[in-house]
């Protein structure tokens, strides 16, 4: 027998031997007030050792709650740890190790854990059945902004730090192994040490902060004639020296994919007073592991009866573990309410311990060694009784105990009173069956043990001890070598299996009594609440109501009663709502099966996922190699893609309109330069080049003189134009294709896809070119006189230099391919530079140019430019639905060829509709009027809402050229709209008035293409 | 996360890899005439069944290699990895490729070209 220690402040802590150091002292403070504890405690243990049992406020009756488990299946004891921007909410207090300063907060309470006003829902509990929300807040639909902002603030879980930048530092391990154990218990100890002997490489990962499993919290049990604990550390001492073992405490495996790819979160340093800045505060491993044996555990049930949710009704293992492992005790009064013989260890834990204790066996006639020591020891027994209703206010105080009939569904006599201060209940066990469920492995239901088992799986994994259904330590063991043996085996490695241990213990069934709903004497839907799912606060009676409203499959039972969701996940619920949901409906349960278990099997920190690919790592950024010249120079840039691009160069007091309007008017008086090297640019070689062009682009290739360049259209092969660009040839067998900047990597594939898989027989070799070309585009009236002065080295007359042709040549002595192309209608080169020449290139035209008028533009003015002239950009005038014949193009499909990419496509009936949306330019009515791009067209803006719309504008600028504003927009039937008038109704109540005219705005017979 | 053995680089994790959808769809030639329903078999139905599925991977993040692939859409077990332009030669995807309802529609005869004469005509996608 122990005593309760001298500490004042620990009034609860016991003086035994125990996993906590007594001779550590540590503060923490809780809801403001300082407590101690000592190292090895957890934050529940070191509450439950100052007897503080209330910790939190439920989740909708706002009831309170004490600390149920001591696990991470604990639904109760959810925690606010840290401050500021190291806050974090709802972490179990189960699970957090204390350390000296550690700051904690209860969630769900206001103002304060003893006194909630919340609580007021709980009177009025008899208005928030199953499915309050859905059947309250639905009309009208309009409120549902007003309520949910109520509902979410009413509701909640904790509150997320304050400081959304977390501090933190979180790193990531990818790695492999043979055999990967989960779970550092007896089974999952001899499964590893079984295939470490072997000379696998073995990973063995506990969420604890020890291995050892459940025998961290037993007595009184020896193996190989050692205590328990000596046994667990003569095998995790023989681990720890092996090189081919890895050992994760503190470590969830939290995720099972497929082909054995398992996720592991590792709280490397949360347990630390001080974080070393050398080490990161979680890690993630992201492991591929041949084999895996998986042994979690089992988690106990509670028992469903009045006034079950009461803090200071603990499960049966729960509190044993307290007093054994942290020499807690959680209260001196107890009743221990059983349907098995394992909770009869907790009585005797606590009888141990100096607790008076009563024992209520559901069961009529329990039988066996562990009850007969209980009736040696003295614990008085009541079986064939039940706890009716639990009683108290912040904790339990008294219990009524009835006798039940055999089936433990009826009262069968009369009420007995007892004052207590602890329940520790026992329903039974649920093997943690998670990662097997999410690695989408069958379960079965054992109707003996009354648990669903693991059963067959899909991926090279076996399972032991109590997450298989196997809760006799010895036999638990034994599963834990065979499953090694049989890991290592698969894995290559020969090895012999070890022999057994002998386990030493008094013997005990693993039968529990099936007892899902203890009866309360109330017709059904009466009387007090029995709670299924502590953390939702779901009664038996809202799953019978559920039930009853017809929500009969699972599945629905649990979104509509929210059972078994939140951070729990129901846990220690999903069986009982289960069961009780099978009774309701007259089914067995295995009949009504059960939901598909997730991941992650504990909530697992987004900061661990997203490790160091956040800021600057999250993506990679692409410069151009004239990048360091347009950051001297002001620019402010755009992305497009993971290019940063150039936007336009303001000048000193500008805003982007003037800027933008400087740089386009530039480019049509003088000169303009554009940075053009993040084009696309695919090399195509090979003696097939011409005839893959010609099945890839809907105009001919086969005749395309060498040095010429030609427009290109690529259609999907549903007609719709993917991409566009122009293409060159070098030479016979030679191509240089231009894709745009953001589909540059999607055209490639797209044409490898092809040759690959359609034509392989096609000789054709593509090679992405992009980054070995650094492109400057020198555009306006202007731009021979610049590259004159900037020493080209070829004639630059129309006659020998022609429109759409390319010329070898040097410019200042750099050797360079020029395009004489135009994306501006101007007269206009592409100069391609080997990219180590870019910078020097763009320097040097900006010198010579400087006499010449030559301003550098963004892609703001390139957009402008092309819209005066009518030049589409694919993925702004085309969204994957869009005809080359929308866009007025039919003069690029060739009638001459017997086929290409979308060629049948073009020919279906829908294509030739003419009410089909068609490009279109606009001319606002007010010349000054810019219309939204998105804006959307009707025909008369005072018809009835839902107007009738014709259409969405695609691309809309002020044109400082034409000195009005322009648009292109696609419009049902457009090609025949020319003169019309459309309006567009804006969000701000403004019609802008515009006339459909053509697309092309500026220069329309194209006169300016040679300066 | 599959773990999926490239015929050309060996082993590598899924997110390597980019799914190209169902194998085996021959692309009907302009030249042949079908009819709209025809032509759609081949542009817009793709099966989704449960269960043995053929379908067609790239190695997108590695060497950029198409490959055939008979994948188990519930285990998502590989059950053979074969090249572009083979077939199958477990039973299971054998039986797979000669079970799917293409193998005589119109849209795949009209893969074949009507004359011989028309220079490189394309070949049936991912088939011999």
């Amino acid at each position: 027998m122990f005593k309760i220690g001298k500490s004042t402040s620990q009034i609860a802590r016991l003086t035994k031997n125990s996993r906590v150091d007594q001779k550590r002292k540590i503060s923490f403070t809780f809801d403001g007030t300082s407590y101690s504890g000592y190292a090895g405690d957890t934050l529940a243990s070191a509450l439950l050792a100052n007897g503080v049992h209330l910790v939190g406020r439920s989740f909708k009756y706002h009831r309170p709650r004490g600390i149920l488990s001591a696990g991470s299946e604990e639904p109760n004891a959810l925690i606010r740890l840290g401050k500021g921007a190291y806050a974090e909410p709802n972490l179990r207090a189960t699970q957090i190790e204390i350390f000296d300063g550690l700051y904690a907060e209860s969630q769900n309470r206001v103002p304060s854990l003893s006194l909630d006003i919340g609580a007021i829902n709980s009177v009025l509990a008899r208005f928030f059945p199953a499915g309050f929300y859905y059947k309250t807040f639905m009309w009208p639909a309009s409120m549902w902004m007003k309520y949910e902002h109520v509902i979410r603030h009413a509701a909640g879980l904790g509150k997320a730090a304050d400081d959304h930048n977390d501090p933190d530092r979180y790193e990531k391990t990818h790695t492999h192994c043979d055999v990967l154990v989960a779970g550092g218990g007896a089974a999952g100890l001899m499964a590893a040490l079984q295939a470490a002997r072997s000379g696998a490489r073995v990973i063995i990962a506990d969420e604890q902060n020890e291995f050892g499993g459940w025998l961290l919290g037993e007595a009184n049990i020896s193996i190989d004639g050692t205590p328990a604990l000596d046994w667990i550390a003569k095998i995790i001492d023989e681990m720890a020296a092996m090189p081919n073992v890895t050992m994760l405490p503190r470590t969830t495996v939290f995720g099972y994919m497929d082909s054995n790819y398992l996720t592991l979160n590792e709280r490397v340093t949360d347990h630390l007073p001080e974080r070393p800045a050398h080490l990161p505060r979680q890690r993630l491993w992201k492991v591929r592991a041949k084999q895996t044996v998986l042994a979690q555990g089992a988690h106990e049930r509670p028992l469903v009866f009045a006034g079950n949710d009461l803090p200071g009704v603990m499960l049966a293992g729960a509190v044993r573990t307290y007093i054994n492992r942290y020499a807690a005790l959680p209260g001196q009064r107890a009743i221990v309410m059983t349907n098995n013989d394992d909770a009869y260890r907790t009585g005797m834990a606590l009888h141990d311990a100096g607790a008076r204790v009563t024992i209520v066996d559901l069961r009529a006639e329990p039988k066996g060694a562990l009850i007969r020591a209980a009736t040696n020891a003295g614990i008085e027994i009541l079986a064939g009784h039940a706890v009716i209703t639990a009683h108290g206010n912040h904790r339990v105080a008294r219990v009524e105990i009835a006798p039940i009939d055999d089936t433990a569904t009826a009262i069968a006599g009369d009420f007995i009173h007892r004052d207590c201060d602890v329940i520790a209940m026992s329903g039974g066990l649920s093997p943690a069956v998670h990662l097997h469920s999410q690695a989408r492995g069958k379960l079965q239901w054992d109707d003996k043990k009354l648990c669903f088992k693991p059963s067959t799986t899909h991926e090279a994994s076996f399972n032991a001890g109590a997450g298989n259904g196997t809760f006799d330590l010895a036999s638990a063991i034994k599963e834990g070598i065979r499953c090694g043996a049989r890991a290592a085996s698969a894995a290559g490695f020969k090895n012999t299996m070890a022999d057994s241990p002998s386990v030493a213990m008094p013997k005990q069934s693993w039968t529990p009594l099936a007892a899902w709903n203890i009866p309360n004497g109330h017709a059904e839907g009466a009387g007090p609440k029995a709670f299924v799912d502590f953390q939702n606060d779901v009664t038996a009676n809202d799953v019978r109501l559920a039930a009853r409203e017809g929500y009969q499959s699972v599945e629905h039972l649990k979104r509509y009663t929210t059972t078994g969701m939140g951070t729990d996940q129901g846990k220690t619920s999903n069986i009982n709502a289960l069961a009780i949901l099978a009774d309701a409906l007259g089914n067995e349960i295995p009949e009504v099966g059960t939901t598909t278990l997730r991941m992650p099997y504990t909530p697992s920190n987004l900061g661990a996922i997203a490790g160091r690919d956040i800021g600057h790592l999250f993506d990679p950024v692409r410069l151009t190699r004239m990048d360091d010249w347009h950051r001297s120079h002001g620019a402010t840039f755009e992305h497009v893609g993971q290019w940063m691009r150039a936007w336009y160069y303001p000048q000193e007091g500008e805003t982007m309109a003037e800027a933008v309007n400087r740089e386009v008017l530039a480019a049509r008086t003088t000169a303009g330069l554009l940075d053009a090297s993040t084009l696309g640019k695919i090399d195509i070689r090979g003696p097939d080049a011409a005839e893959f062009l010609d099945r890839v682009y809907t105009n001919g290739w086969s005749k395309l003189a060498v040095g010429r360049c030609r427009y290109g259209l690529m259609l999907k092969d549903d007609g719709m134009v993917m991409d566009d660009g122009v293409t060159t040839r070098l030479g016979k067998n030679h191509f240089h294709m231009t894709t745009t900047t953001g589909g540059a990597a999607g055209v490639l594939d797209w044409l490898e896809e092809w040759l690959q898989t359609e034509w392989p027989d096609l000789q054709v070799y593509l090679t992405s070119v992009t980054e070995q070309w650094a492109v400057a585009t020198l555009s306006g009236p202007n731009a021979n006189k610049i590259l004159q002065d900037a020493g080209i080295d070829i004639d630059l007359s129309p006659t020998s230099f022609p429109f759409m042709s390319m010329q070898n040549c040097h410019i200042g002595g750099l050797p360079a391919r020029v395009f004489r192309i135009s994306f501006t209608g101007e007269l206009s080169y592409e100069i391609n530079v080997a990219a180590r020449h870019g910078l020097a290139l763009w320097t040097h035209l900006m010198k010579s140019g400087a006499a010449h008028g030559i301003t550098p533009y963004g892609t703001e003015a390139m957009h402008v430019l092309r819209a005066e002239k009518g030049f589409i950009i694919v993925g702004q005038e085309t969204d994957g639905s869009v005809t080359p014949h929308d866009l007025g193009m039919d003069w690029i499909i060739s009638k001459a060829k017997p086929d290409f990419i979308g060629k049948r496509a073009l020919a279906r009936t829908t294509m030739a509709y003419d009410d089909r949306k068609q490009l279109v330019g606009l001319k606002t009515k007010d010349p000054q009027q810019v219309i939204p791009e998105g804006a959307h067209a009707v025909r008369d803006p005072n018809q009835p809402l839902p107007m009738d719309m014709l259409g969405q504008v695609t691309s809309s600028y002020h044109s400082p050229n034409l000195g009005y504003s322009i648009a292109m927009a696609l419009l049902k039937g457009g090609h025949n709209m020319h003169g019309q008038t459309v309006f567009f109704p804006l969000l701000d109540g403004r019609v802008i008035e515009a006339e459909v005219v053509d697309t092309v705005f500026f220069d329309p017979k194209g006169e300016r293409i040679n300066g | 996360m599959m773990l999926i053995d490239c015929p050309f680089c060996g082993p590598r994790d899924e997110t390597e890899f980019s799914c190209g959808g169902e194998a085996h769809i021959a692309r009907p030639l302009a030249e042949n005439k079908i009819s709209e329903a025809e032509f759609a078999d081949y542009l817009f139905m793709r099966d989704n069944p449960k269960g043995l599925f053929l379908e067609r991977w790239r190695h997108s993040a590695g060497c950029r290699r198409w490959f055939n692939m008979a994948r188990d859409t519930v285990s998502h077990e590989i059950v053979e990895i074969y090249p572009m332009g083979a077939l199958p030669k477990t039973a299971a995807a054998k039986s797979a490729y000669s079970a799917s309802w293409r193998r005589d529609t119109a849209a795949e005869h009209a893969a074949k070209p009507a004359r011989t004469t028309v220079k490189n005509a394309g070949k049936a996608r991912g088939a011999k």
